[in-house]
């Protein structure tokens, strides 16, 4: 639905060119949540504006359902935003006009739609979010939860295929955070629409995304599936976020522990399974190929997602030769380890 | 007896004249109110569009009518009133009495009022801005649909402001012959030492400036209770 290829962007500032977006290229499957995570700087803001070309590219290209956004006119490229929803970190409702007003604004702009209508899929709107009885109060007296729900309401209006999402859930406190992921995932699920969303809050990634592209100064630096990224990130800096830091200073710990008592017959390994494997009763498998022993120091079982996974942390205990027949029984059945000591 | 002590008192007043020039200055203050708003709005919104970074970016157009404006606002209203004589006449073929102060009077004010609804302007998130765009919205409707209704509440405070800087305006207009209050003031309470009828004017603008004030405010707090 959307291939954005070979984007470059930056901004001259004080005669020195910065480069913002460094070759950005990626691929959105209709009907996907996307996530771009990134520290703050890195570039995610500017891209998710070139999307619906708020930021012009320097060169590059950005084809959603086949048409290059950065080739069309002015006319054309109105017409192409009316298709595209956004909803913004600070909600940008309109405090002049009710609820009722800033969810039909969009209709309003594009004056093809009689009242009676408008007035119809307001209320499908409003009902669509939870927000029946507040048609006709303003958005001063709304709570942050609220406000981005009238968000999303307005940018739903016009049933676009795509919808934007510039760090959603960012200004809002977990709890409500929570309810407006699932807010989201009800309407990628009903509505089918396709969602591309930037954030640099793991969480988001986590419940929602199907994909996720790490972006860093610039550049895409990992892409894939969230549950993969999540659990098995390759690059050293999407390591850094999105392994939370209370696991990794956990790991430092249990590695400082076991260096005292050295001994090549024992091992601190880290399993993660994903998906089906989950389910799989993998340790006794090994324990009774081999003539090994496992203690559990940790484990935990939740979802990305869709996806189950799982993640223990072990303690082996065996020679050199059970570790190589774990080893091999571990790849056969598509667990992923990381023998931390 | 009250209406005894009060001619007893006020010995040299007129009562009729007084309430002629109150109509005059009412008349002074509401045209010039109105033109001054209908001319300030639009220039707002223009200096506000062509200025950096917005929907309409236009470094020559912004520059000089920021000059324009700084030049009028800099012109004491007393000089600019017999610099807009050969104007007014050619404008209204007089530049007597109450009606001929109305373009110096709007001279005076709307540059002010412009820069008012500018700043009002730049306090609009933008965000907003960024969401209409977002919606495929024109620049028209930009204006109609999001920047006007959101600076309304401010714009009134501007035009409160202005009307009441305009109060003052108008006292200055009626010593070069416009009428009105001010007139009054000068030509009887200064000229002629009537104290009592120079108190009576001034008074009078006391109560018309509160008025104003506690108007435009009480709009105001109708509009933002939303």
């Amino acid at each position: 639905m959307i291939k954005v290829s070979n984007l470059f962007k930056s901004y001259k500032v004080k005669k020195k060119q910065h480069s913002v977006l460094d070759d950005i290229s990626f691929e959105v499957g209709a009907g996907q949540v996307y996530g771009i995570i990134g520290r703050s700087g890195a570039g995610k803001s500017t891209l998710i504006k070139c999307l619906n070309l708020l930021e012009v590219p320097d060169s590059g290209s950005i084809m959603i359902d086949g048409v290059d956004i950065t080739k069309i006119s002015a006319k054309e490229l109105r017409k192409e935003r009316q298709q595209i929803g956004v909803i913004f970190q600070h909600f940008n409702l309109l405090s002049s006009k009710t609820i009722f007003e800033n969810i039909a604004l969009p209709l309003v702009l594009q004056s093809n739609y009689s009242k009676e209508e408008i007035k119809e899929q307001v209320n499908k709107m409003l009902q669509l979010v939870g927000l029946q009885d507040f048609a006709n109060k303003y958005p001063a007296s709304l709570s942050g939860g609220q406000k981005q729900r009238v968000g999303i309401a307005r940018a739903l209006i016009t049933k676009p295929k795509l919808l934007l999402s510039d760090e959603a859930t960012s200004a809002l406190d977990p709890q409500t955070t929570a309810s407006i992921l699932e807010l989201l995932l009800e309407i990628n699920q009903k509505l089918g629409i396709t969602i591309v969303l930037i954030t640099h809050e793991l969480e988001v990634v986590r419940k929602i995304c199907d994909k996720v592209a790490v972006i860093d100064s610039g550049k895409i630096i990992e892409e894939g599936d969230s549950a993969a990224i999540l659990l098995h990130p390759k690059e050293a800096l999407t390591r850094k976020l999105v392994i939370e830091e209370g696991f990794e200073l956990y790991l430092e710990n249990v590695k400082d522990f076991y260096s005292f008592e050295k001994s090549s017959e024992r091992h601190i390994i880290l399993l993660s399974f994903i998906g089906e494997n989950t389910y799989q009763p993998v340790l006794s498998n090994i324990s009774k190929a081999t003539d090994c022993h496992f203690s559990i120091l940790r484990g935990e079982l939740d979802r990305i997602k869709n996806t189950p996974f799982g993640q223990l942390l072990i303690e082996f205990q065996g020679s050199e030769s059970a570790l190589a027949t774990a080893k091999n029984i571990l790849k056969e059945m598509n667990v992923h380890y990381e023998i931390i000591y | 007896m009250s209406l005894a002590i009060m001619n007893d008192l006020f010995t040299n007043i007129d009562w009729s004249e007084i309430s002629d020039a109150s109509v005059d200055t009412m008349f002074m203050l509401g045209f010039s109110v109105l033109f001054s708003t209908l001319i300030g709005i639009p220039v707002g919104l223009i200096l506000f569009l062509t200025g950096k970074d917005n929907l309409l970016e236009n470094k020559y157009i912004h520059n000089i009518l920021s000059f324009i404006i700084n030049v009028l606002r800099s012109i004491p209203f007393i000089i600019l009133l017999i610099m807009m004589i050969p104007l007014t006449s050619m404008l209204l073929g007089t530049s007597l009495g109450a009606k001929g102060t109305i373009p110096p009077l709007v001279m005076g004010a709307f540059p002010f009022f412009a820069r008012l609804v500018e700043n009002a302007l730049k306090e609009i998130d933008r965000g907003i801005l960024s969401m209409a765009e977002s919606c495929g919205a024109t620049t028209w409707q930009i204006i109609w649909h999001i920047l006007l209704p959101e600076v309304l509440p401010a714009i009134i405070a501007s035009i409160t402001v202005t009307a009441i800087a305009l109060v003052s305006y108008t006292a200055m207009a009626g010593a070069v012959g416009g009428g009105g209050l001010g007139d009054l003031a000068i030509r009887y309470g200064y000229q002629r030492f009537q104290t009592d009828v120079m108190l009576v004017t001034v008074v009078l603008m006391i109560i018309l400036v509160q008025a104003i004030q506690m108007l435009g405010d009480f709009i105001v707090k109708i509009m933002r209770k939303k």
